[in-house]
């Protein structure tokens, strides 16, 4: 009797144990980690907390999160000789305790997708298998996917996304300021018919799974774009988006068409929402967020108002100039608030380009997201990273966040390539 | 703290705008409009792309070296104490030797440097060879 009682009490427990199984990626009061006292020195909306799940791994860049909540980080430039971090949270506090390393190139890319972890160097990439627990089975003879793309140290970063038909994105960006003859000398014009847009300039589109593919194995998927860091893959949509890098220093190079001042904010930093065969428009034109246009480029033959052609494509979503967008994140999880599903979260380095005038950015944003488009004005998420709004202004920031992960929890992950923290959001109300 | 470029009035000014202001030779002022942008008010560059002028060989070694820098431009890739900077540097042979002279001797007296003037002779040499 009294075993029958003790059992049947038991199978409720183990319904609920199921039921916690089965709800693993729902938050849970009991199972949520804790912020730090100080929100990881950041400033957050309210009901959101922060910790520092990792300092001081390196340059971090892109990051990923596997099913058990174990962290990949790439790393920009190798520490001792190795350039990914693997991250591991033994007791499951949210502090990363167990640190491994291999991968013997730097670079920026780093995204898992179908069982793989794809990393990038700044001229290959290259994939490496996980088990079932989201560990890499081989460290030491990743599968090399694409090699021989163009560095030439401008943009040489080559950030990566796959989508769900097996094809890789990447991103190879122009060694260039504005394609002028003589690359930011003031005055300079641009080349006619831009030919570092046959190598560069744009995403290019390869098999996820086929090993040593080159440029001829690829599609130039679109063109016209400078320089992408951030980028993603629009479940909703089932669309690539990307976040350019909008050229600099028109005042330092055309001074009597642009002042200082608007050589600070303009032009914008864009969101794309792209189709195969589209172009951006670089080096011909840039985006004015304050006309809403297209202008031509001054090494074009623009006055600093002349509309461009009708034949690029418009932004999805403008952003004020030189922030440098290197991280984006369609957020699919459930523990944030309602308004953030779907909706886009974007990694702002920060500015350099705006000297003399105070720098900007060091923050991530919040882009909302309706029907698959960007829909009101992005707001300011997490700010802080720089330490204080002296080092905003001077760039010298303490720390820029560059990569974003989303968690099996639905926590945000940031990397910062300062000094190497990773951060953790959460959302707790 | 940085000087505003003579140049400046976008819309109404014509490209090409040339003569109107006298130049400066001051090297605060060459500093603020030639070197500002990428290097920075405190001259501290850019990580990963713009080299730092404080306390560094380029900036405080071999004159003839740091002149033709400025004359030529920089276009390779370049390790300054642990950190990598990619960026281009264009040529600013467009300036003066006494610009060059001023703007090279207040960088060498500025950010925490402390080394000897460069002059205009130093500069026309360089620039002969």
């Amino acid at each position: 009797m009294k075993l029958k009682v003790a059992f049947s009490s038991f199978i409720p427990l183990i319904a609920a144990a199921g039921l916690l199984w089965y709800n693993a990626n729902k938050p849970l009061v009991a199972n949520m980690v804790n912020p730090d006292a100080d929100n990881a020195g950041l400033k957050l909306p309210a009901g959101f907390g922060a910790l520092r799940a990792a300092e001081n791994v390196g340059k971090a860049r892109h990051l990923a999160v596997t099913a058990g909540g174990d962290i990949y980080v790439k790393l920009n430039r190798p520490k001792e000789g190795k350039g990914i971090v693997y991250l591991q949270d033994a007791n499951d506090d949210g502090k990363m305790d167990d640190t491994k390393m291999f991968g013997n190139y730097g670079g920026t890319g780093m995204y898992i997708k179908n069982g793989y972890l794809y990393a990038s160097s700044d001229t290959e990439v290259f994939r490496y298998k996980l088990n079932e627990n989201g560990q890499v089975t081989n460290p030491e003879a990743p599968e090399k996917i694409v090699t021989g793309l163009i560095e030439r140290r401008q943009h040489e970063s080559k950030s990566i996304v796959v989508d769900n038909n097996d094809n890789l994105y990447v991103n190879i960006g122009a060694y260039s300021n504005s394609c002028q003859e003589k690359d930011r000398t003031p005055g300079s014009m641009g080349r006619k018919g831009c030919p570092i847009l046959d190598s560069a300039g744009g995403i290019w589109q390869f098999k996820a799974s086929k090993a040593n593919q080159t440029y001829k194995d690829g599609v130039r998927y679109a063109t016209g774009l400078r320089n992408v860091v951030g980028l993603d893959w629009n479940q909703q949509n089932n669309q690539l988006f990307v976040m350019q890098h909008g050229r600099d220093q028109l005042h330092d190079l055309f001074p009597a068409l642009y002042t200082v001042q608007q050589s600070a904010i303009y032009p914008a930093e864009c969101m794309y929402a792209l189709k195969k065969g589209d172009n951006a428009g670089w080096p011909y034109i840039y985006f004015n967020q304050d006309l809403n246009k297209k202008i031509v480029a001054p090494e074009y033959g623009g006055d600093g108002k002349k509309e461009g052609s009708k034949e690029y494509i418009n932004p999805a979503a403008a952003y004020p100039g030189h922030m440098a967008p290197n991280g984006l994140l369609f957020y699919t999880g459930n523990m944030f608030p309602e308004k953030y599903k779907n909706g886009a979260f974007i990694a702002f380095h920060g500015s350099w380009n705006r000297a003399p005038e105070p720098q900007a950015g060091f923050f991530v944003v919040f882009q909302p997201f309706k029907d698959g488009k960007p829909s009101g004005k992005y707001e300011v998420f997490a700010d802080g990273f720089s330490g204080s709004p002296e080092k905003t202004a001077s760039g010298r920031a303490d720390h820029k966040p560059c990569g974003l992960a989303q968690g099996p929890d639905g926590s945000l992950y940031v990397s910062d390539d300062v000094k190497g923290t990773i951060y953790r959001i959460v959302y707790n109300k | 703290m940085a000087q505003k470029s003579p140049a400046k009035k976008a819309g109404t000014a014509k490209p090409k705008a040339t003569g109107a202001a006298p130049i400066a030779e001051d090297g605060k002022t060459v500093y603020a409009q030639n070197c500002l942008s990428c290097h920075q008010a405190d001259g501290g560059g850019v990580p990963n792309m713009n080299p730092p002028l404080i306390k560094t060989d380029y900036v405080l070694g071999d004159k003839d070296r740091l002149i033709k820098i400025v004359l030529n431009g920089f276009n390779e890739r370049v390790e300054i104490e642990g950190e990598m900077y990619n960026n281009v540097m264009p040529a600013l042979n467009h300036l003066t030797d006494k610009q060059i002279a001023a703007v090279l001797t207040y960088v060498r007296n500025n950010f925490g440097n402390k080394a000897s003037a460069v002059t205009p002779v130093e500069v026309k040499k360089a620039r002969g060879k």
